[in-house]
């Protein structure tokens, strides 16, 4: 079928009276093909070539507090008949009466300009192979070189008990380089990637540039020293940096967390958090972003949310069902891994919105501190605050300048707290891409921010 | 034979057929239903089922793979078609390939039989006792955000162009919740949880009560100060901190250069208190299969012993590049992804201690109940971490207050080393794998708070 149907109206339409004949408040289908392609390079082979080709359907009956929830891999309309006798049987209720079905305007999607599919694997190993030698020519040091190639189309269909229909035609690409750098007994390892939801276009400039990033970062902390450890103000790069205000914050605006008192934001709505320089988005339609979509997965459009105005926070991120349990809209978070999963609140592209001040001027502000430039990884439970960052690329601040890199450091401190000690913010705003699990659910999502100083934190090193 | 071998066997044919020396195909039929509850009522009843295959082809030394949702004779000649395409651009390698030949496997007994007889109401009743145990263990506990039971049963089914065509079907089980004790800057959280072949194997009480009682552990950390001691790591942190020590065992990590402990083997790498094995026939063990998913029998395989490096773990590819034998590692998480190597169960053995014990051994240090960051913060060629903890403070042989917000930063060697005595009770943590682990007391480590 074309025009972005992948089952028939009149389908769904019965599929849903089916879910809702023994009652329920809600029911709504989400159906999906997708089609990816990945292949990677390491040590200059280039192997795990994988193709994959799925399509599946889940149907979703909510009822009270209570949801009901099936999938199936495939479309056979006994097997989508099963899914739906399956999600009423434990439904105890009159048969409630979908509304007929209105497709919805369509929500603007990202211009592709190139489908990856239609690109031959050819050029795609070439990719890889330049980023192979360009991380190789960094330097002597370099002493292994991995990068691999993704790409992913998914076309979604929802279709709900409200009556609405609507669908998403989404394609990704991804291009990341990891580069071992040793020397003697020291061994670094430095990472890059360039992903966005758009087609191979992306790949139009320099792409390999990732190659030269991630050399850069493996060689530089070859001349690390031990972290220091302690209190101390400590400025957290722009792009990557975002990541920390994605985890120690954005987490704590998901409405499910939120609605559990599971959140240290919940009640804390209206509330200045932060000083008035810090204002903050979680935003669907950034053009091309790794987060971004037309619709989320129960097919509200995507939006920009600005949940933290002037340092006051405005809002959480709600999908349908914790939308309506407040009598009010989704923000268009309501996000799933695949048919397989359940919606859930989930972050698109969340950042902090630059300020004015140059990133030379923030550090010049600081006699002894950390500068954080990008992490390898962290952790913070929502219901706490808490978090632990590791840092990946990080340098000591002295007097005001940035001096020597430091290895083996960690950010550890509590999202509310944070907040509070954002005393300086940059020009110089920068998105990066990732991926977010929670409740056992990868996401693609955006993290962003300008520069931005912390007037204390806690950094664990190995220097006691 | 089963449908799953027929479509696995048709699959191996249709690849050749494409153009392929050799291939293999995993094709797998499963069914999980899950229930989540809050506040005494369900939350979420899900029933999830999983059906595809994945199909390996070998081309003149280049391997290509392509998985998909279709198990139709249209589809499986699709995905054939799909993988024999994917190998052709990347490499050949003279040690790619199914393995030489297909051994014969054993029968194991993977289902628990009584899952048959559960209805979704028992499951309802049981992830609902859990909670309530959580909820009624102290007045204390302010609430628990998340309770699931869930089980799956499925068959797998694997053919290879070696001749080896086998299927086996498995039941799995497991709950947990999630508590948290206090309010404000006091709150904190623990976890309970517990893994079986079928529910009957779980205890709802001990998995309320083990999610509540470690909350209430932590109630009212503060951070603690700097300082050098010796640590005890629970079981839940000696587990995590396993499953790191088996990635970086892995024969490929090793031939990529990605781990400390290439050229290790035969050395001394651990004190002899620390024993590791990866058992990929114990009969408790979630990961345990009579095959791994290249069609190798699994086994017991251990892996430090006497404080020394026995082996890494091999799959076929690696086994054939270091000149060994594959030692049944070969795992394959779903049918969306080749096989590769990776541990079973890893089974910390436990040592003639208990738990207090250590902590009265252990005299002035800290007892480390929680790591985060762990899995991303371990840099696999240095060995080296740094990673947050949660714990309670040990003085004179005791728990004294809880403490938050604290970093322990070492390396895996050094940790390995300095391990002095491991705990008698090891039991199940299902983190990062399938690992059964005791507590470990370690000399020396280095936290840092205020």
């Amino acid at each position: 079928m074309t025009d972005g149907t992948l089952l028939e109206p009149a389908l769904c339409e019965r599929l849903l009276g089916r879910a809702l004949r023994r009652g329920g408040d809600f029911a709504d289908l989400y159906v999906e093909r997708r089609s990816s392609f990945a292949l990677a390079l390491d040590d200059q082979r280039l192997e795990r070539a994988q193709s994959g080709r799925e399509t599946g359907a889940s149907l979703r009956v909510v009822a009270g507090d209570s949801t009901y929830f099936a999938h199936v891999d495939g479309l056979a309309e006994h097997d989508l008949e099963r899914l739906a006798d399956e999600v009423s049987a434990a439904v105890r209720g009159g048969a409630a009466t979908p509304r007929p079905l209105r497709a919805a305007v369509p929500a603007p999607g990202q211009q592709i300009e190139t489908l990856p599919g239609s690109v031959p694997a050819a050029r795609k190993a070439e990719l890889l192979r330049e980023c192979d030698e360009r991380a190789r020519a960094a330097g002597d040091a370099v002493a292994q070189v991995a990068a691999s190639y993704n790409e992913a189309r998914r076309e979604v269909q929802v279709a709900n008990s409200d009556g609405l229909l609507a669908s998403d035609d989404r394609t990704r690409v991804r291009l990341g380089a990891q580069v071992v750098a040793r020397r003697e007994h020291r061994v670094e390892s430095g990472t890059e990637s360039l992903a966005g939801h758009v087609g191979f276009e992306l790949f139009d400039g320099d792409p390999a540039a990732v190659a030269d990033e991630a050399a850069r970062r493996a060689l530089t902390m070859l001349e690390a020293r031990p972290a220091p450890a302690g209190r101390m103000p400590v400025v957290v790069g722009n792009g990557f940096g975002g990541v920390l205000f994605h985890e120690a914050t954005g987490h704590g605006l998901e409405s499910d967390a939120v609605q559990k008192r599971a959140s240290v934001y919940a009640g804390r709505v209206g509330d200045q958090l932060a000083p008035t320089i810090v204002t903050a988005y979680d935003d669907g339609t950034m053009p091309h972003e790794w987060g971004t979509d037309a619709i989320d997965d129960e097919g509200t459009p995507c939006q920009a949310t600005r949940v933290i105005d002037e340092g006051r926070l405005c809002v959480f991120l709600y999908d349908l069902l914790r939308a309506g349990r407040e009598g009010r809209e989704s923000t268009g978070n309501g996000r799933r891994q695949s048919f397989r999963h359940l919606p859930i609140p989930r972050m698109t592209n969340t950042y902090i919105a630059p300020g004015d001040a140059t990133r030379d001027e923030i550090i010049a502000g600081v006699d002894r501190g950390l500068y954080a430039v990008s992490f390898a990884g962290g952790q913070v439970e929502p219901a706490t605050g808490d978090f632990v960052f590791g840092v990946s690329e990080g340098y000591l601040i002295e007097g005001g300048r940035v001096t020597a890199p430091v290895r083996g450091a960690t950010l550890i401190g509590n999202g509310i707290e944070v907040l509070s000690r954002i005393d300086a913010i940059g020009d110089d705003l920068r998105m990066k891409s990732g991926f977010c699990g929670k409740d056992g659910q990868q996401v693609p999502v955006g993290t962003g921010q300008p520069t931005v100083r912390i007037s204390e934190l806690t950094v664990g090193g190995t220097d006691v | 034979m089963s449908d799953l071998e027929s479509a696995a066997r048709l699959a191996v044919e249709q690849a050749l057929a494409a153009g392929g020396e050799e291939a293999d195909a995993w094709c797998e039929d499963s069914i999980e239903r899950s229930v989540r509850v809050y506040d005494g009522a369900v939350e979420s009843l899900t029933e999830a089922g999983s059906k595809g295959a994945g199909v390996r082809v070998f081309r003149e030394g280049r391997t290509g793979y392509a998985f998909g949702s279709d198990l139709s004779e249209q589809g499986l000649g699709a995905l054939a078609r799909a993988a024999a395409e994917a190998a052709s651009v990347t490499e050949p390698d003279e040690h790619a390939g199914v393995p030489s030949t297909a051994e014969p496997v054993q029968r194991a007994t993977l289902v628990a039989a009584e899952l048959a007889d559960w209805t979704m109401e028992r499951r309802v009743e049981l992830a609902l006792a859990v909670e309530r145990a959580a909820r009624g263990r102290d007045a204390l506990i302010s609430n628990v955000e998340d309770t699931v039971y869930a089980d799956s049963e499925g068959t797998a089914a694997l053919a290879s162009s070696n001749g080896f065509c086998g299927s086996f079907e498995q039941t799995q089980c497991y709950a947990y919740a999630y508590a948290f004790a206090g309010e404000g800057a006091d709150r904190m959280t623990g976890i309970g949880l517990a893994v079986a072949r079928g529910p009957g194997g779980i205890d709802p009480d001990a998995v309320g009560h083990e999610a509540a009682d470690r909350a209430l552990a932590l109630h009212g950390a503060r951070q603690p100060a700097s300082r050098r001691c010796p640590v005890v790591l629970d079981p839940h942190v000696a587990a995590s901190f396993a499953s790191v020590i088996g990635r970086t065992l892995s024969a490929d990590a090793v031939q990529r250069g990605r781990s400390l402990f290439a050229g290790k083997e035969g050395e001394q790498i651990a004190d002899p208190a620390l024993r590791l094995l990866d058992d990929g026939t114990d009969p408790e063990g979630l990961a345990t299969a009579p095959f791994d998913g290249e069609g190798v029998p699994q086994r017991r395989t251990p892996l430090i012993e006497d404080g020394k490096l026995r082996t890494y773990l091999f799959d076929s590819y690696t086994a054939r590049k270091a000149g060994r034998s594959s030692t049944g590692n070969g795992t394959r998480g779903s049918y969306r992804a080749p096989p590769s190597v990776g541990a079973t169960n890893l089974l910390v053995e436990p040592g003639a201690d208990t738990t207090a014990d250590l902590i009265r051994q252990a005299g002035d240090g800290l007892y480390v109940m929680g790591v985060s960051g762990l899995h991303s913060g371990v840099n696999a060629i240095s060995g080296s971490f740094s990673v947050g903890a949660t714990g309670r403070v040990i003085r004179g042989g005791e728990l004294a207050e809880p403490a938050r917000e604290m970093t322990i930063a070492s390396d895996l060697v050094s940790m390995l080393t300095a391990v002095e005595r491991a705990g008698a009770e090891a039991r199940w943590v299902p983190f990062g794998g399938s690992v059964k682990a005791p507590a470990l007391l370690v000399r020396e480590m280095t936290i840092a708070g205020s």
